[in-house]
């Protein structure tokens, strides 16, 4: 961050200019520092929580044999570098825990959110930027105490990141009784991040949008961050109450989930579905975003079906508040529930495949560009896919009899949100990179790491649906204890080694990030040829974005190869840009001021 | 059912369905993928940027829209409707078949204890007994049990009878299942209860008929009466 210059403030912002290095890059009320506050914030988790499963994979590939480094970790948790079922229950715990809360729902909220919706809009900042530091700073000490849950007596929590009680609410049956607190209270204060991020995000977005930026006018990207917000608006609250009476459990003795007084391990799972699946798709929806900007930027077309996407990311948005019983079909819940929540979760096919069939309508008759961002947003589709047809087995109540609980889930929820979400995310970061930083990331290398992580990541994952049909459980240390899994162990193994070869190949990604950061090429105001207002600010945009110009939007975002672009021989053209009086006000969404 | 993703030997009489059902949706699901995964690479190639080619401006076809919105939701809520039946009877009460046998399992840390109604065929009775890890059944019975939990939830989780079904402390939750084939099997947890999740393991026994009767008179004549406080589950 250090080479960021700032230009000169613009006049309205005059008072800035006595600020200290304090107040501009570490309690920055600006939103671009602060989504990159949340960048490299979520990257550090990205690699710790990717570590973790390394972890978990080195004992399933390789059962009951010393770990390289295991001697660094407490007897409680290795013996002699052979690792105990203690650090395998963590692990998992924590790499689940870590990816969901602190990497891949910040990367995509808190980063994005923060950094593009002013951008996209045209506002010079968020609605309420201290809020908006404030929503930082929670997350900072929300990650640190889930970090110093490792260095506790018994290790951090083991009880599964989806903390199912009364394993979760009671020492006596896990073991661990501080780190498991900890989880509980960083969980809380997060929570209380991402409330006051999505407060500031829907209100920017209903205010702040420049003149002519009609809703219909939103590239998809702040579109779904909107839809996002909406859903951490509604769905944290109820995993904060959760929490809190599991705390309770924890700490002062209730038994909210215990039934021996009363209490009901149901609940749990009730309340923390709610809130889980909306968080599903709010881990997904802004990769979908994203991806359609970048699709739409490869192809140099316009979105195929721009108001379908937007009714399809919507639809996605309601549907999961009426799925959440699909993670409870084995509970024991009523089974004529079941039943109705195998129809609300079939359901959910329909949005997504009209966002598949809109991608691939938007690349049809392209001219497609294959930059890194745009490999990453192909393959989010093609992965994405795959994710969405293995929910519908899992959606199925028959058949998820079998898969509920095996490896067949590992492999659907890793084909969403790594296939998606992270490719969607790797794509979004090389994509707006130039505009963070001035400088744009290397290409080829950019291409390389793509390609090694997309062979590696179905390499790990494909195998892992065969082992659910073959009947292997989810977090078992030791697969080799069941007659059944004999099989399973030369998969495992080999599993194994191509994950070690999908984390190694992330090495590529930080060595030409940081490369980039200093050495890559500037990259000028608009280095993809985009139409976004993001692309008409200097790069990196300056405090206040815009040098005091006043925006005003002509058109939608994807206008590309317009016949009004090519009059200006070119295949893009910016929203800002005014049209020449010659030509009518084409664009896809009416003008309406 | 040895193909791209095998199960385990099908040993109960409901488990071909979901055996069949899997297949069906492995072919609806399977077209649909090879179909979005070859226009990815067909796309890709015929319509990367060359010089002087030109993307066509379109902004889309709402008749295509209305198109795949409507075959998807067709598809899917018919397979959901043709689902449902089979669901129905495997897990709700009220359709279960009436039982040949009855058993209560109770799971706790890392056990599963099997309480066997003993001679008299009835649960609660000061002839039951109660074995540890290990469930045996006559073959061609349909047997119900009750599943509960002492400590934290467990999943029963029978691979070759194509069963799973939660234990849940404060709950009794009942299952049932015929095995058409005598032989042994596993029982597996799969919900994760603890450091010991992964031995939490049982065998399982299909007996013939002749082999049933042997087995349980003899575990009867070595049963002693107080072995029934398992059956009352929840108890600390």
């Amino acid at each position: 961050m250090s080479t960021m210059v700032l230009p000169h403030e613009k006049q309205s912002h005059a008072h800035h200019d006595d600020r200290s290095f304090i107040q501009k890059y570490v309690f920055s009320t600006d939103h671009k520092i602060i989504g990159i506050q949340f960048l490299f914030m979520s990257l550090l988790f990205l690699v710790l929580g990717g570590g973790l499963a390394m972890v978990v994979r080195w004992q399933l590939g390789f059962p009951n044999q010393p770990m390289p480094g295991g001697g660094f970790f407490s007897e409680a948790m290795m013996n002699k570098g052979i690792m105990l079922p203690e650090m395998y229950n963590a692990s998992v715990t924590m790499h689940g825990t870590i990816m969901v809360f602190f990497a891949i729902m910040p990367l995509l909220v808190g980063v994005w959110a923060n950094y593009l919706i002013p951008l996209q809009i045209g506002a010079d900042d968020m609605a309420f930027p201290r809020i908006n530091m404030a929503s930082f700073w929670m997350a900072f000490v929300a990650g640190l105490l889930m970090v110093a849950s490792f260095f506790v007596v018994a290790g951090p929590a083991n009880a599964g990141w989806t903390g199912y009680a009364p394993l979760s609410a009671n020492p006596e049956y896990s073991g661990v009784h501080t780190g498991q607190q900890l989880w509980c209270l960083s969980i809380i204060l997060l929570g209380f991040s991402s409330l006051a991020g999505s407060v500031n995000y829907i209100t920017t977005i209903v205010n702040m949008r420049a003149p002519g930026m009609t809703w219909l006018r939103l590239p998809l990207s702040t579109w779904s961050l909107f839809i996002t917000s909406i859903l951490i608006l509604l769905a944290i609250p109820v995993l904060a109450g959760a929490m809190i009476l599991l705390f309770f459990d924890q700490t002062l003795g209730t038994t909210f989930y215990q039934p021996e007084h009363g209490g009901q391990p149901l609940l749990w799972q009730h309340l923390f579905w709610f809130f889980g699946h909306p968080e599903v798709y709010i881990l997904i929806l802004p990769a979908m975003g994203f991806v359609s900007d970048i699709i739409a930027n490869g192809s140099r077309k316009p979105i195929f079906g721009y108001k379908a996407m937007v009714f399809a990311m919507a639809g996605l948005a309601f549907l999961s508040w009426v799925v959440w019983g699909h993670h409870m079909f084995m509970s024991g819940m009523q089974p004529m529930l079941g039943g109705a929540f195998m129809v609300s979760t079939m359901v959910i096919a329909v949005p997504s495949a009209i966002k598949t069939f809109n991608w691939l309508g938007t690349m049809w008759r392209g001219n497609i560009r294959f930059h890194s961002p745009m490999l990453h947003a192909w393959s989010f589709v093609a992965l994405f896919v795959i994710g969405g047809l293995s929910g519908i087995f899992l959606a199925n109540t028959p058949i998820d009899i079998p898969l509920h609980d095996t490896y067949f889930v590992v492999a659907h929820i890793h084909y969403v949100l790594f296939g998606g979400s992270l490719f969607g995310i790797f794509g979004a970061i090389i994509f707006w990179f130039p505009k963070m930083f001035g400088r744009l990331m290397n290409d080829t290398l950019g291409k390389i790491h793509w390609a090694i992580t997309f062979v590696c990541f179905n390499m790990v994952f494909w195998p892992m649906h065969k082992l659910g049909t073959m009947g292997m459980m989810r977090r078992i240390y030791d697969p080799t204890q069941y007659p059944h899994l004999q099989e399973a162990t030369p998969i495992n193994h080999t599993i194994s080694l191509w994950a070690f070869a999908l984390y190694g190949a992330q090495i590529i990604f930080v060595v030409n990030f940081f490369w980039s950061l200093f050495k890559g090429p500037k990259a000028g105001n608009n280095p993809w040829e985009a139409n976004g207002l993001e692309w008409v600010a200097p790069s990196p945009p300056p405090h206040g974005n815009w040098d005091g110009e006043l925006l005003t939007v002509y058109r939608g975002p994807y206008e590309y190869s317009s016949p009004e672009a090519e009059a200006n021989g070119t295949d893009f053209i910016l929203q800002s840009e005014k049209p020449s009086s010659r030509q009518g006000a084409p664009g896809m969404a009416p003008a309406g001021h | 059912m040895n193909g791209l993703f095998p199960f385990p030997e099908n040993i109960s009489t409901y488990g071909g369905d979901i055996d069949t059902l899997f297949n069906a949706v492995t072919w609806i699901t399977g077209i649909v993928f090879i179909a979005v995964e070859v226009a990815l690479v067909v796309f890709a190639i015929k319509y990367r940027a060359r010089p002087g080619r030109k993307a066509q401006f379109v902004h889309g076809n709402d008749r295509l829209e209305y198109f795949w919105t409507g075959a998807t939701f067709v598809i899917v809520i018919t397979l959901a409707l043709v689902s449902r039946p089979l669901w129905n009877r495997i897990k709700e009460p009220s359709q279960f078949p009436s039982p040949d046998l009855e058993l209560a399992i109770s799971a706790k840390q890392f056990e599963w204890n099997v309480t066997y109604p003993g001679p008299d065929g009835k649960l609660g009775t000061p002839d039951d007994f109660t074995r540890r890890s290990q469930l045996h059944m006559p073959v061609n019975k349909k047997i119900l049990v009750t599943l509960s939990s002492e400590d934290v939830i467990h999943s029963f989780f029978l691979p070759n009878f194509r069963l799973k079904q939660d234990a849940v402390p404060g709950m009794h939750i009942k299952a049932w299942f015929e095995a058409t084939k005598t032989g042994e099997y596993v029982l597996g947890c799969a919900e994760l209860c603890g450091l010991g999740h992964y031995k939490m393991k049982g065998r399982v026994f299909v007996h013939s008929d002749a082999e049933w009767q042997q087995w349980q008179q003899q575990q009867a004549a070595t049963a002693l009466a107080p072995t029934q406080e398992a059956t009352s589950a929840g108890a600390p």
